[in-house]
C-alpha cells in the first residue's frame, strides 16, 4: 500500500457544506477579514475578526504568530479564511498563515455576500478564544522577493500578472504574462471549478511542474488568489511575490508595456 | 457525532443555483460550435509550436472571429456574429462576463451589430468562443473571406414605413450561410444587409442589400424584395445597383446563392485592393455583372436536383405579458429631452422603440448587465437589438413605462440623449485596437458626442438628420463616406513634426438618395470640433427658412448655394483661418492626438481585413 505522507494533505479550498459541518464538531477556527464594523453586524458563527489592514500594518512573521496565537490557532488547527472580496483579501490571509508555517488553511470558496444570499446561518456574537502557542516555521519556498524575479525566468520560471488587462498592457515587470484575477473565479465561486483552470492554465501551455510566481498591484491580494487557484489544481511549486508591482516600481527596475496603442479610450468606464 | 452526510442531509445541501423565474425568451437559434473552441485552442497550441505557419493560422483565426490587434498578434479582438442584431438577456449576461474575465471589462457594438471584444490574449480565444457557445453564440466567420453578420434593420417589424418584417428571412440568410461551404474562401468578405423601409437601411451600402416589397401580379399580392448589389464602403467605395424591379420571395435564395457563385468565380484573388465584390461591378460594368447574375440564376434554378429554401421562420410572436418592478419615480431631469431624442413610436400602438446611447460603441460590463434586466423587464420580446449606429435597440417597450425606464438608466449611466440626432457619433476602432489606424478616431468621436451633448446641439431640429461619422483611416469601417460630416484619419507635418489630420467630407447619405460625401478640406485633430461648430454657424446664417443643415448640404452640392456659399469650396475657405497649423513651440498640443501624451506619428502594422 502507498505510504501517506506525513505532512497533513491542505485543501486549498472548502466548501460551504463542509464548513458549517466543522463548525458544528467545532473543529476549525474561522477567520474573517472583513472591517470590524462588517465583522460587528454579523459574521459566520464563530468566526473572529483580523480585518486584513490591521495585518498588513506589520506583517512580520513575528507579528503574524501573534495574531494566530491569541485566536486560539495552534500548529494543528485547521483555519478556514474568508471575506466579502471576491476571496482576494481572504487569499492574501491564508498565504501569510502559510508562510509563517501553518499548514492547515483553506478559503471558504464562496464570499460572505454569497453566504448571506444563500441563507446560511450568521451570528453577530464576538467569539474569542483560549491563547495557544504556535510554533514558527517559515517557508521561504512560497515566498518570491524582487531579486529572485528575473533569475527564475531565465531558468524558465513564468512570471504572472494577477491584475485586470488594461493595467497589464499599460505596464508589467518584463516577460511576465497576464492572467486577471477575474479570469478565475466562476460566477458562483471565488476559484472555477479544478477542470476548468487546469484547462485555462494548458491554454497558456504552463506544465503543472513550471515555477510560478504570481504578483498584482500592491499588497499581494489579486495574486494571492492567482497563488490559491493554482495550488487548487496542484501545482506544487508556486510562490507570491508579496510585495508585488509597487515594490518592483519603487525600486526602478526595468518595466515593459504595450505600446503605440491607446486601449484606454476602449473603455466605458 | 454526526457524520457531514448526516449533517447536510439534516439541514439539507447548500444549492446555488438561483434560477430566475423570470420566463426570459431563449436564444431561437444556437448559432455556435463547442468543438469549434476545442478546435481553436488546439491550433494555437500547434502555432505556438511552430507546428502551423503564421500565415495558414492567420487564415484560420480570422475565419473563426479573431483579429490581431494593433502591433502585437498576441492578443486578439474577437468579433461576436449577432445575426439581425438579435440579442437575448442571457447572452447580454454572458458578454458581460467574458469581457471581465478575458478582455477588458468593456465590449464595443460595431456598425454591422456584432459585439466586439478587444485585446484578449490569444491563449484564451477557445475559452471565450466555449463560453459564447454555451449562450449559442458563435464569431464563426465573422472575420476573413466569408459572409460577415447577416444585416437587418434595428426597427424591423417594428417600422410604421416597413411593407413587412424582413428579420425572419435575415435570420434564414445567416442560418443557411454560417458554415456552409461555399462560404468558406471567398475571394474576400462578403456583407449582407437587410432593412425594413428606405429610411432606415444601408441596403445600397452592402455586397447584398435588400428592402421588403410587395406587388401585385394579376390581382395577387406578391411579397419579395428590392435588390441592391455592389454597393460597400473603402478605400473606393460604391453605391449599389437595383438587381431588378422585384425579386421575389421564392427567388431571394437563389439570387443569394448566384451572387455569391459569380464573386467566387470571378471576383479578383489577386490584388488584395481591389478584391471586394464592387471592384468587379465596376470592371465589368453594371449592365454585363447584371447579366452574368441574372443568367446563373437560371441556371442554378435549372440544375438543382432538390429544392433548397430558406428555413424563413414566420410563426407571428405574441407580446410578452409585462410586469415592471422598478418604482413609478417623480418628474426626472431630461426626461423629455430624452424621450424626443432616443425613442421612435412603433407601427403597434402604445408601443416604442427605445434607443440607447453609447460612446463610439462602447458599453461596461456592468451596464450590458443592466441592459439584459431591462430586456427582461420592459421590452414585450424580452430581448434587444444591436443597432448600424453602434447602439443597442430596445423595442416593444409600451409608451407608459418610458418613465419609470428613463429613471433606470439613469442609475446605471445610460441615459444619454442624442440618440437619434447628429450628436450619436460613429468613431471606428482606431488606434485603439486596429493595425490600420492612423489616428485615435474611435476617442475623437467620443469627444465630438460630449461636447455636442454639453451644448445641447441634440435638441437643435434643424441638426437632426444630420450625421457625424469618424474613421481612422481611408478604409471607412467609421462609415466616413455616407456622413454629412465624414472624417478619416492620416498625418499632417510642419516641417520635421507630424500631427494628426483629418480629410473631412460633406453630404454623404445612405438612404434612397444614398451618395458618397464629397471631399470638402482637411482638418487637424484637434480642430474638428471647432471646425463641426463653424459649419453649423455658417449654416445657422445661410439657410433658408425650413431647412436642415443636411439638406443644405445637399442643395450646396446641386449647385444651388446661396450668394455667400456657393459650393464646397467656398466652406473650404471659410474655415481656412482656424486651420492653419501652429508652431510647434506655441501648441504643443496640437501635435498631440487625443489619448496620448507624446508626439504624433503615423506608425502602422498590417491589416488582416485581407488575409
Amino acid at each position: 500500500m502507498r505510504c501517506l505522507s506525513k505532512e497533513k494533505i491542505t485543501r486549498p479550498t472548502i466548501d460551504a457544506d463542509a464548513l458549517r459541518s466543522e463548525i458544528r464538531d467545532k473543529s476549525i477556527r474561522v477567520l474573517d477579514i472583513r472591517k470590524e464594523e462588517d465583522y460587528k453586524q454579523n459574521h459566520i458563527p464563530s468566526a473572529v475578526n483580523l480585518p486584513l489592514a490591521t495585518l498588513l500594518s506589520d506583517d512580520s512573521p513575528e507579528k503574524v504568530l501573534q495574531h494566530a496565537q491569541s485566536f486560539g490557532i495552534d500548529d494543528e488547527t485547521s483555519v478556514v479564511v474568508y471575506d466579502d472580496t471576491f476571496g482576494a483579501l481572504a487569499s492574501r490571509v491564508a498565504w501569510t498563515l502559510q508562510y509563517i508555517g501553518h499548514e492547515d488553511v483553506s478559503l471558504l470558496d464562496i464570499t460572505y455576500g454569497t453566504w448571506k444570499k444563500l441563507g446560511l446561518e450568521t451570528s453577530t456574537e464576538q467569539f474569542s478564544f483560549a491563547k495557544k502557542n504556535h510554533s514558527l516555521k517559515l517557508r521561504p519556498e512560497i515566498l518570491a522577493t524582487a531579486d529572485y524575479l528575473m533569475p527564475s525566468k531565465e531558468k524558465g520560471g513564468i512570471l504572472i500578472d494577477n491584475r485586470e488587462r488594461l493595467n497589464f498592457l499599460e505596464n508589467h515587470i518584463p516577460g511576465a504574462i497576464n492572467i486577471p484575477y477575474r479570469m478565475l473565479a466562476s460566477s458562483e465561486n471565488i476559484l472555477r471549478p479544478k477542470e476548468e483552470l487546469k484547462r485555462l492554465i494548458q491554454n497558456r501551455n504552463i506544465l503543472p511542474n513550471a515555477e510560478v510566481i504570481t504578483y498584482c498591484g500592491s499588497v499581494g491580494t489579486l495574486s494571492g488568489l492567482g497563488y490559491y487557484a493554482l495550488k487548487s489544481i496542484g501545482m506544487e511549486n508556486v510562490k507570491l511575490y508579496v510585495r508585488s508591482f509597487k515594490e518592483w516600481k519603487s525600486l526602478e527596475k526595468p518595466i515593459e508595456r504595450q505600446r503605440d496603442a491607446n486601449y484606454w479610450d476602449l473603455s466605458a468606464e | 457525532m454526526l457524520t457531514q452526510g448526516q449533517f447536510t442531509c439534516t439541514l439539507s445541501k447548500t444549492s446555488q443555483s438561483h434560477s430566475k423565474s423570470d420566463n426570459l425568451p431563449k436564444p431561437k437559434i444556437n448559432w455556435a460550435k463547442l468543438e469549434e473552441s476545442e478546435k481553436f485552442a488546439e491550433m494555437v497550441k500547434l502555432f505556438r509550436r511552430g507546428k502551423i505557419n503564421r500565415d495558414d493560422f492567420r487564415r484560420f483565426r480570422l475565419q473563426h472571429g479573431a483579429y490581431g490587434s494593433r502591433m502585437t498578434d498576441d492578443y486578439s479582438m474577437v468579433r461576436v456574429k449577432v445575426p439581425a442584431g438579435e440579442i437575448y438577456p442571457e447572452q447580454l449576461e454572458r458578454i458581460a462576463q467574458v469581457s471581465e474575465a478575458f478582455s477588458i471589462g468593456s465590449a464595443h457594438v460595431s456598425t454591422r451589430q456584432n459585439f466586439q471584444l478587444h485585446w484578449i490574449a490569444l491563449e484564451d480565444v477557445s475559452e471565450v468562443m466555449r463560453s459564447l457557445a454555451e449562450v449559442g453564440l458563435t464569431s464563426r466567420e465573422a472575420c476573413g473571406n466569408s459572409v460577415r453578420n447577416v444585416m437587418c434593420s434595428p426597427l424591423a417589424g417594428v417600422c410604421p414605413d416597413e411593407v413587412f418584417d424582413p428579420t425572419p428571412y435575415a435570420m434564414a440568410t445567416a442560418k443557411f450561410l454560417l458554415r456552409n461551404p461555399m462560404n468558406q474562401s471567398l475571394p474576400r468578405k462578403f456583407k449582407i444587409n437587410y432593412t425594413c423601409c428606405e429610411r432606415h437601411g444601408m441596403a445600397r451600402i452592402a455586397d447584398i442589400g435588400l428592402i421588403p416589397l410587395k406587388i401585385d401580379v394579376d390581382g395577387k399580392t406578391q411579397s419579395g424584395f428590392k435588390i441592391f448589389l455592389g454597393g460597400g464602403l473603402g478605400a473606393q467605395s460604391f453605391v449599389g445597383h437595383q438587381l431588378e424591379e422585384f425579386t421575389p420571395e421564392e427567388d431571394l435564395l437563389y439570387t443569394i446563392i448566384s451572387v455569391l457563385r459569380v464573386y467566387d468565380r470571378m471576383g479578383n484573388r489577386e490584388n488584395m485592393a481591389r478584391n471586394r465584390m464592387r471592384y468587379l461591378v465596376n470592371e465589368l460594368g453594371w449592365g454585363k455583372f447584371q447579366n452574368i447574375v441574372l443568367k446563373e440564376r437560371a441556371i442554378v434554378k435549372a440544375t438543382q436536383s432538390i429544392v433548397v429554401k430558406l428555413e424563413v421562420d414566420k410563426i407571428p410572436e405574441e407580446p410578452r405579458k409585462i410586469t415592471i418592478r422598478s418604482e413609478s419615480p417623480v418628474q426626472l431631469d431630461g426626461f423629455s429631452r430624452w424621450v424626443k431624442n432616443n425613442t421612435v413610436k412603433q407601427k403597434q400602438s402604445g408601443y416604442c422603440a427605445v434607443f440607447l446611447t453609447l460612446e463610439s460603441g462602447d458599453v461596461t460590463a456592468n451596464q450590458l448587465r443592466a441592459i439584459a434586466e431591462i430586456a427582461g423587464e420592459f421590452s414585450a420580446e424580452g430581448r434587444a437589438r444591436n443597432g448600424f449606429l453602434q447602439d443597442i435597440v430596445f423595442r416593444w417597450v409600451r409608451e407608459e413605462d418610458l418613465q419609470r425606464f428613463y429613471a433606470k438608466l439613469l442609475e446605471v449611466g445610460l441615459a444619454n440623449p442624442g440618440a437619434l440626432t447628429m450628436a450619436s457619433v460613429i468613431g471606428c476602432s482606431g488606434t485603439t485596437s486596429c493595425n490600420l489606424a492612423l489616428t485615435n478616431s474611435h476617442r475623437l468621436a467620443k469627444e465630438v458626442q460630449r461636447r455636442f451633448l454639453e451644448l445641447k446641439l441634440d435638441t437643435d431640429d434643424t441638426l437632426r438628420d444630420a450625421t457625424i461619422k469618424i474613421s481612422g483611416c481611408p478604409n471607412s469601417c467609421g462609415q466616413h463616406e455616407i456622413a454629412t460630416i465624414g472624417f478619416y484619419g492620416g498625418g499632417g507635418r510642419v516641417g520635421k513634426d507630424m500631427y494628426p489630420l483629418y480629410t473631412m467630407s460633406l453630404g454623404g447619405r445612405s438612404d434612397e438618395k444614398a451618395m458618397l460625401g464629397s471631399v470638402c478640406t482637411k482638418v487637424p485633430a484637434k480642430k474638428v470640433i471647432p471646425t463641426i461648430l463653424k459649419i453649423i454657424d455658417i449654416f445657422k446664417s445661410e439657410k433658408k427658412a425650413g431647412e436642415t443643415l443636411d439638406s443644405w448640404i445637399h442643395r450646396i452640392i446641386d449647385g444651388n448655394g446661396g450668394p455667400n456659399v456657393k459650393s464646397l469650396n467656398d466652406i473650404k475657405e471659410m474655415l481656412k483661418p482656424l486651420l492653419v497649423a501652429p508652431p510647434i513651440e506655441q501648441d504643443k498640443d496640437f501635435y498631440v492626438d487625443y489619448g496620448n501624451d507624446g508626439s504624433y506619428h503615423a506608425r502602422t502594422g498590417r491589416g488582416e481585413c485581407a488575409a
